[in-house]
């Protein structure tokens, strides 16, 4: 479990994040939504300690985030696997040693064993003859599928998806919604979800929290959220075309 | 003002983060080994062209210049090795690679933060800086002075191949000059150069790339920044280590 209690962060006078408090749950994908600039991603970067709170607690099981040093930052972080936007795979490196790079960083394992754990994840999220592939010959989708193998090679207590969706075809966006979620429910992970997807949301949104201008507007899940009278949710769940003309 | 001091700031706190031990010491030994071919071995082929041509120059301007018969031709021989160990090589050469070197390093650096491949190290608890700019600066003091000799002898070698090629002095005259009271104080004032200015290279344009925010555009400015800074700070360094080595 994570959680968040009373989180504020400013960028000079701009104020992002206005006293946020959310708990994201073990077993669950917890999903952060909100438009563009609500606040979803500096909160996201302010859990994973990318960017330091001006004020509030991140709580990881108990253990005090905000308060740690380095050095325990460092032996917290081995426990999180972090999917980003683009991948940011290692341009450097196939696919292969991306994968196996923060098993060589933090373990001591043989290289068997290593090569063993990579073939694993990189069948769990159904990559088979891509280990010598560089970065740049991957589509989107897969390079979305080797940054979540590479996520959870060292067997993550928590994932962080920030927009795992963006720039992928609808149904690449299911398949790592539903690889997301298989991942979360089999390992016991917590999960968290930045998303602007509705799809994600009706698919795999466990909990839901809506960030709305640097808020915590509304919290529930993918059955409250098309039955909420939050005018400001509703504009954004119902704010296209296709979702509109559903309601009516 | 305040910026100037604000961007030394942050200069100096992120060579406090570069300077730790690495996380794993065999990981390092292959990226200091890549980043000696990358960043040395491969700028052998320019380092020698100008070079060459550099040592060639200074010969036949040289000889241009001697116009008394009461100087000796074998001047040329001396003028072509005072003015390449003492200045060309280590300080132009230098200034060759702050643009060659310098350039690479911060836009690889600058790109990889921009794509959040920093942010993705800095996830899985990895001393991002130490990481990416240490075997940098490790590996630019190491194959420099390498590079700095090389290009001292493709120097001489290119002046001793204008004149001879030319016919403006025999081949003894110019091995002569070169010959005649000779200084070895003069290599290890150039190698000390070369070494510091490996550090400002590497390190100064590894500070432009990692503090890169935005994207494409900002990975070119930084990358340019990297290169005048590197290049201005080369240049007063310079002056600075001359007047302490040479006086």
């Amino acid at each position: 479990m994570i959680e968040a209690r009373n989180i504020n962060k400013s960028f000079g006078e701009h104020h992002v994040l206005k006293n946020v408090s959310c708990i994201f749950e073990k077993g669950k994908t917890n999903l952060i939504i909100g438009q563009s600039g609500s606040g979803k991603t500096v909160l996201m970067k302010c859990l994973v300690g990318l960017f330091e709170v001006d004020n509030g607690m991140v709580i990881y099981d108990d253990r005090n985030f905000t308060t740690m040093n380095f050095q325990e930052r460092k032996i917290l972080r081995q426990e999180i696997g972090m999917l980003f936007q683009g991948g940011a795979l290692f341009d450097s490196m196939d696919v292969e040693e991306n994968v196996m790079f923060p098993l060589n960083m933090f373990t001591s394992q043989s290289p068997e064993e290593k090569l063993e754990r990579v073939n694993f994840v990189l069948n769990r999220v159904n990559l088979e003859n891509v280990n010598q592939l560089m970065p740049s010959e991957l589509s989107g989708g897969m390079r979305k599928r080797v940054a979540i193998a590479r996520a959870i090679a060292m067997k993550p207590q928590y994932l962080f998806c920030d927009e795992p969706n963006s720039g992928l075809d609808p149904h690449t966006s299911g398949v790592i919604d539903h690889l997301i979620r298989e991942i979360t429910e089999e390992y016991e992970i917590t999960t968290i979800v930045n998303t602007h997807d509705m799809n994600s949301v009706l698919s795999i949104g466990d909990s839901v929290a809506y960030i709305y201008k640097g808020e915590l507007w509304w919290r529930g899940d993918k059955e409250t959220i098309l039955h909420t009278d939050n005018v400001e949710l509703n504009e954004f769940v119902f704010g296209t075309e296709l979702t509109s003309r559903l309601k009516r | 003002m305040i910026k100037v001091f604000t961007t030394i700031g942050n200069y100096v706190l992120l060579m406090q983060k570069v300077f730790s031990r690495p996380q794993k010491l065999r990981i390092f030994w292959n990226q200091l080994m890549t980043e000696i071919n990358s960043l040395g071995l491969e700028s052998l082929g320019i380092v020698a062209f100008i070079s060459a041509f550099m040592g060639a120059v200074v010969s036949i301007q040289t000889a241009y210049n001697i116009t008394s018969p009461l100087i000796p031709m074998s001047m040329v021989g001396f003028t072509v090795r005072q003015s390449v160990i003492l200045e060309f090589s280590p300080t132009v050469i230098s200034l060759i690679l702050a643009g060659k070197v310098g350039s690479r390093i911060a836009s690889e650096i600058g790109t990889m933060r921009v794509t959040e491949q920093i942010d993705a190290l800095e996830i899985m608890g990895v001393n991002s800086a130490n990481y990416l700019i240490f075997p940098k600066i490790v590996a630019s003091i190491l194959i420099n002075p390498v590079l700095i000799v090389f290009s001292m002898w493709m120097g001489i070698l290119g002046g001793w191949f204008a004149m001879v090629a030319t016919g403006l002095t025999s081949t003894n005259d110019f091995v002569q000059g070169i010959r005649v009271d000779f200084m070895g104080y003069t290599i290890f004032y150039a190698l000390t150069k070369t070494i510091f200015f490996a550090f400002i290279i590497s390190s100064v344009s590894g500070f432009y790339g990692y503090i890169t925010e935005g994207g494409a555009l900002e990975v070119g400015r930084a990358s340019t920044k990297a290169v005048v800074f590197s290049s201005v700070i080369i240049i007063l360094f310079n002056l600075v280590l001359t007047q302490l080595l040479l006086t």
